[in-house]
């Protein structure tokens, strides 16, 4: 793989980028134009220009020039025009009926679960901390709806989402939020520690950054299995997603994850949600760079940045991701600009943002993006769109009556799963230590 | 010749006329008798034992693999994986970048999936930088998961004093790891506990914490034939009894083992017949044991290396009074570091670190020896 070289960006043009009329090459869509690019990696170099964020300014504007806006109020009327302009010029890939609606579906069903959420936790349902994912639908469903059920996800405390993505049933993510004993996690884990064996979630990681490594981990394992162990699948090497923001990028952690990665060419792909802010933490003022995807080619892998907002430009990138992981290619560092619209969690009042940062992004809100797409494309109707809403909404709710009517856990859970031995303290199911069993280890030892 | 051989027999319970070939098969071994004369005592160094530990596992499952720093071509920064990148190849022994925190959470991710990590620290001071994945991802992962997701990793390496090697190299971390439900920690002080411990810690479905002590590695330890058995294993939670007493117990672990127990010779020459408990099992603490011999001699001094705040010493001392406390005649004497950051200079690094007259003078206070309470500098 040749090292990428840091990319010299031109100052951003907000009205050329994004529309592929005019600059055939500039943007993502230029992958819609020429499915061979899938095949060359054209991620990093100087023809994924983009503009950089404008807005994530706090109210004590302490910012350089180079952030502020040209003006802020004609600008939101021009990225009007270029959303509609870029729905119809540039999102080319044909998208059949069933997917579109498995992804519109995916992603009212994370917007109908968070608003669940809240409203819980207003009625003291739902305690502790509380992190929605309200306008990042886009992320979350255009990754995760291309794993198969053996590709792992990684997420942080913000999670709820990615679990339900993956196929964790609401219900239980439901009956685990609400602390009940036919949660996810049997209650013990909580909001923030989400985790599923089945269908490979592996959490739900409250420490920002601490998901990375442990994801890293599961491609090393991953690609272990297949090289040390022989027990290759014909589809190529599992992928592991890492989920995290634009906080974690920069944290140690995250920089010892990309070497590796790319060092032994790990089947990751490091997703980065940039919603520009770490709790009241702006990205502009916390980082020297904000441009994250830059920070791939440093490591001597491909970065790319996305529209995180549209979920049918996330799905692109993400299968050309997944299937170079897969081809065991290595990591991908994937940065989606997207945005959320709660504070960081319940308990956030939310005062640092700006009405016009929140109202530009509300207008960009990925469900009514897609479902604008799909009504333009003649690929449903209203009417199947409404009644799809309508199911989700009666799903929720059949999650949250399941939670309600679940039980607390018993008072003898509590000192339960402590270790994997169940009588703890390395002793058996017979009553007998362990490891004194003559066939404890299964192997072939030759000493 | 006769002066020759007389220098031989050194303990003097074999008489001293013997043919000099005679002489030759019941001397201590060295590995020219075979190994299944169980009369013959072999000399293992601990450094070979835990080499043979691992490799014996390695090559049993090929689940379990090795992360570290300098584990692989430098044969491991204290030779204790000697020879495993040769016979096991570059995807099995992984020499890793410095960043500790970045491979123990690899070390996890990969656990989680079936892989059996053992994931070297060049030192436990090391390991602060990754604590966070020791006991947020390793520990907490099977609780948080009601049992889905456990992890079957060991994080071993040296842990304690070396010699002279300053404030931040020279902590244990045996309180530290030991106060978290979740992880299991061992540490081992002859070369028959580093195998056994070290082969049921890499089965363990657990995360565990191995203690090693970098002075220990070169000291040569006999063991039986029993030991060198590829499928030789010492029960994780469970102590030994390293000499049996009546008057005082002495509880210790890793080096200060050795230390009590040349405390003990010296308090049997002045009739304080002391029982030595080497822990073995920082975490689950081997209560039973630790109870019963205080039952049995009434007086307990416990020995450590770490700070004194805080540590095991103090956890013993109140597994004693909550469960023994109308046993004790004589308040539990705790013999630990001094509650400093280790000072470079060897004088008063000696008097940093448990010292056998230390733990001398405590037993002799526990049995009521009239002694002066502290060192004189």
């Amino acid at each position: 793989m040749a090292a990428f070289s840091a990319v010299k960006i031109p100052p951003p043009q907000f009205t050329t980028v994004r529309s592929s009329s005019q600059r055939p090459g500039s943007s993502p869509a230029h992958f819609a134009h020429s499915p061979s690019a899938f095949n060359s990696i054209s991620f990093g170099s100087a023809k994924s220009v983009r503009s950089r964020p404008l807005f994530a300014v706090s109210s004590d504007v302490v910012s350089s020039d180079k952030t502020k806006p040209a003006s802020s109020s004609a600008f939101i009327v021009n990225c009007d025009m270029i959303w509609r302009s870029r729905l119809v010029h540039c999102l080319v890939v044909a998208v059949t009926r069933e997917v579109a609606l498995e992804l519109y579906e995916d992603m009212v069903l994370g917007r109908a679960f968070e608003d669940m959420c809240a409203q819980m936790y207003y009625r003291g349902k739902m305690f502790g901390f509380v992190h929605l994912y309200n306008g990042q639908e886009a992320v979350s469903t255009g990754f995760i709806k291309l794993l198969n059920q053996s590709d792992k996800v990684v997420s942080t405390y913000r999670d709820h989402v990615h679990a339900l993505s993956k196929g964790v049933p609401s219900r239980e993510v439901m009956a685990e939020l609400f602390g009940k004993a036919t949660g996810c996690c049997r209650g013990q884990g909580g909001s923030m520690h989400m985790f599923s064996a089945a269908h490979n979630v592996l959490g739900g990681f409250a420490f920002i950054g601490e998901g990375i490594p442990v994801a890293t981990g599961a491609a090393f394992s991953a690609k272990y299995h297949h090289e040390v162990l022989k027990q290759s699948k014909p589809e190529g090497l599992d992928v592991t997603l890492a989920f995290f923001g634009d906080g974690t990028c920069n944290n140690g952690q995250f920089f010892e994850c990309l070497n590796m990665a790319q060092l032994w060419k790990l089947p990751i792909i490091f997703v980065v949600e940039n919603n520009l802010w770490a709790i009241g933490m702006s990205h502009l003022r916390a980082t020297s760079d904000p441009e994250i995807w830059k920070k791939g080619p440093a490591f001597g892998m491909p970065g790319v940045h996305v529209d995180g907002m549209d979920v049918l430009k996330v799905r692109e990138v993400a299968q050309e991701a997944i299937a170079r992981a897969r081809r065991g290619e290595g990591p991908t560092l994937v940065e989606c600009e997207t945005y959320r619209f709660r504070g960081h969690s319940l308990a956030d009042p939310d005062e640092l943002r700006k009405p016009d940062e929140k109202a530009h992004y509300a207008a960009r809100d990925p469900i009514i993006a897609l479902k604008k797409y799909i009504i333009e494309h003649g690929l449903a109707s209203e009417s199947e769109l409404k009644s799809i809403d309508k199911k989700i909404d009666d799903v929720v709710e059949d999650a949250v009556e399941f939670a309600d009517s679940s039980p607390l856990p018993p008072r003898t859970q509590l000192l339960e799963n402590v270790f994997a031995d169940p009588k703890g303290f390395g002793i058996g199911p017979d009553g007998k230590y362990r490891c004194e069993d003559p066939l404890f280890t299964q192997g072939t030892a030759q000493v | 010749m006769l002066g020759l051989m007389r220098r031989k027999l050194g303990s003097g319970d074999v008489p001293a006329l013997i043919g000099g070939q005679v002489l030759q098969r019941i001397s201590p071994a060295t590995s020219v008798l075979p190994r299944f004369f169980s009369s013959a005592a072999k000399e293992m160094t601990v450094r070979e034992a835990l080499n043979s530990a691992l490799d014996e596992e390695m090559s049993a499952d090929p689940k379990v693999f090795l992360m570290g720093e300098e584990v692989g071509e430098y044969q491991g920064a204290y030779k204790i994986s000697k020879g495993l990148l040769e016979k096991y190849g570059p995807d099995r022994v992984l020499d890793t970048p410095i960043t500790e925190a970045g491979f123990a959470g690899i070390g996890v991710g990969a656990a989680y999936h079936g892989l059996k990590p053992v994931v070297e620290f060049m030192t436990f001071n090391f390991s602060m930088q990754a604590i966070d994945h020791i006991i947020n991802s390793a520990a907490k992962s099977n609780y948080m998961s009601a049992g889905q997701l456990s992890v079957p990793i060991v994080f071993r390496g040296p842990n304690g004093a070396a010699a002279g090697v300053g404030a931040q190299h020279s902590q244990c971390y045996a309180a530290w790891y030991a106060h978290v439900p979740g992880l299991k920690v061992l540490s081992p002080y002859s070369a028959e506990d580093a195998r056994g411990l070290l082969k049921a810690a890499i089965r363990d479905p657990d995360p565990v914490v191995f203690l090693e002590n970098e002075l220990l590695y070169g000291e040569s330890f006999p063991v039986s034939a029993e030991v060198l058995d590829s499928s030789f294993c010492v029960p994780i939670g469970k102590a030994k009894i390293e000499r049996e007493g009546k008057d005082v117990t002495i509880t210790a672990f890793s080096k200060m083992v050795g230390f009590a127990l040349q405390a003990a010779e010296i308090l049997s020459k002045e009739g304080i017949s002391a029982e030595v408990i080497n822990l073995r099992s920082i975490r689950p603490l081997d209560r039973a044991t630790i109870n019963a011999s205080v039952r049995k001699t009434n007086r307990l001094v416990t020995v450590e290396e770490g700070f004194p705040q805080h540590g095991v010493g103090a956890e013993i001392c109140m597994s004693v009074v909550e469960e023994s406390f109308e046993y004790l005649d004589a308040p539990v004497e705790r013999i630990a570091g001094a509650d400093v950051p280790m000072p470079y200079a060897p004088n008063l690094e000696r008097m940093a670190v448990p010292q056998v007259e230390d733990i001398v003078r405590a037993a002799k206070r526990a049995c009521y020896r009239s002694v002066p309470l502290a060192a004189a500098a």
